[in-house]
């Protein structure tokens, strides 16, 4: 779905060869300051490669319009921004955005709370809410978007371990049920190698390993 | 009632003992400040002596160049001045934005105003076309300043704001909005809240520049209502066509934010 060649950015990044599959989840490890964020925002085109090529869907990234490309991968950083207001116009916020004028049921965003394990009222005040409690309430708002790919960056670092495993068992089911593309972000050892397809490893900027896993 | 009391030499003299007052007290407390007190008061006398031959040479030898001319100093000053004002680096288009909008906005305004509203004979007349695009290109400055220094300010402090809109698929305006709408509001409250106290807390200087040189009342605040107006116009105009140029050299053409870390 998505394949680097000889891309460099800066003196953060230079990648030879990378693959990502469709519809399978990859995650991405590695020490922090080792280039990882770089790296997704690399796929939606939040910055551009200043050597190289990346291509997706066989296409050049260069030739899409970003905030179209932006609003069918979409990112969820390390601490997303929670705006001004209710937790239901937090979830809503990603839909105006994308110009996307469905028109959503209060019980499908209450359901969504309860994907991401998060026991709050649509009318509760987003901006008192915990770290925690706000990066779950990011990745709701991203799952309504409902996009090709999800891009996540350390989604579940505010979390505690048990909540954490948690909610990835949640996303992950949600990705594979619906045939989406999840790239992952992660310094938790345990859920890359319990649920990812594939694990990069990006050390110094470079990827040191690529490949699968074994599920058993 | 109307005869005006000229000023004489010894009576514009006999002003300069405020100066000297606040001399003797930074003196006495030993605040030192003294030079920049008498450098002003020396400036100020030297600058108004040359203004005031100035306008009396334009004004007797009206000429629609020297109209013209007058005006183009007085918007090269007023940009410079932006350019001198705001605390933070200003990229090159983001400067050529700041003067396009001074320009377009001031010239417009002070078009209609001139026109429409006072209805000028000949159109150049000095002693209208001068004072009145000095307030309304005055007024201007001061507003796209603070939406500068607003919409700088908001880009930087609330940039991963920015970066997480853009991530969700937002366009860099609708990333932005929050942003422009604040250094738009920032920058014409000073003229809302003037107009406010006017009349009551204090009397506006056109207006009691007028009424001192024997203007009726009357006269006097249809002029200020007016200008007031003109001002308002010509601040939100300017400021508006510089905030929704101006969030635009934040982002590149792949609508990319581009402000460093």
């Amino acid at each position: 779905m998505f394949n680097f060649k000889n891309v460099k950015y800066k003196d953060i990044l230079d990648i030879k060869d990378l693959h990502i599959e469709k519809n399978k989840i990859t995650c991405i490890v590695g020490e922090s300051g080792s280039g990882k964020t770089t790296l997704l925002k690399l796929f939606n085109k939040l910055i551009s490669p200043d050597k190289g090529k990346i291509k997706y869907m066989d296409k050049n990234l260069r030739d899409f319009d970003s905030v179209k490309l932006r609003r069918e991968v979409v990112m969820l950083p390390q601490s997303p921004a929670i705006y001004e207001g209710s937790v239901k116009d937090n979830l809503l916020i990603g839909l105006k955005f994308s110009e996307k004028d469905e028109v959503t049921q209060e019980d499908s965003l209450m359901k969504i709370l309860k994907e991401v394990s998060l026991n709050k009222n649509l009318q509760d005040n987003a901006e008192k809410m915990s770290g925690g409690e706000q990066q779950r309430l990011a990745l709701g708002r991203i799952i309504l978007l409902d996009p090709n790919v999800y891009l996540l960056d350390e989604p579940s670092s505010a979390l505690d371990e048990e909540t954490e495993y948690l909610v990835i068992e949640k996303m992950v089911d949600h990705v594979r049920k619906n045939n989406k593309t999840l790239i992952m972000v992660t310094h938790t050892k345990r859920i890359a190698e319990e649920f990812a397809d594939n694990i990069v490893e990006v050390k110094k900027g470079k990827i040191v390993s690529s490949g699968g896993v074994d599920h058993e | 009632m109307n005869s005006i009391i000229e000023l004489g030499i010894l009576q514009v003299a006999a002003a300069y003992i405020f100066s000297l007052i606040v001399l003797v007290i930074v003196k006495v407390r030993g605040i030192s400040r003294e030079k920049e007190i008498i450098i002003s008061t020396i400036r100020m006398t030297l600058q108004l002596i040359f203004t005031g031959y100035v306008l009396v040479y334009i004004f007797e030898n009206m000429n629609p160049w020297i109209t013209v001319l007058v005006i183009l100093i007085m918007e090269v000053f007023a940009i410079h001045n932006i350019f001198k004002r705001t605390k933070d680096e200003l990229s090159k288009k983001m400067k050529t934005i700041i003067a396009g909008s001074m320009a377009a906005g001031t010239l417009v305004s002070l078009i209609f105003f001139l026109f429409v509203v006072i209805q000028i004979s000949p159109w150049y007349n000095p002693r209208y076309f001068i004072p009145i695009a000095g307030m309304l290109i005055g007024n201007s400055m001061t507003g796209i300043s603070l939406g500068v220094d607003r919409l700088v300010d908001g880009m930087n402090s609330k940039k991963h704001m920015v970066e997480s809109s853009l991530m969700l698929g937002a366009t860099p305006k609708m990333a932005a909005k929050e942003i422009v709408d604040n250094a738009f509001d920032a920058a014409i409250l000073p003229t809302i809240n003037s107009m406010v106290g006017m009349g009551i807390v204090f009397l506006p200087g056109m207006m009691t520049g007028q009424i001192l040189s024997g203007t009726s009342p009357v006269t006097a605040i249809e002029y200020q209502i007016a200008i007031m107006m003109g001002i308002l116009g010509s601040v939100s105009l300017t400021v508006i066509l510089f905030v929704q140029l101006g969030y635009r050299t934040f982002f590149n053409d792949q609508d990319q934010l581009t402000l460093n870390d």
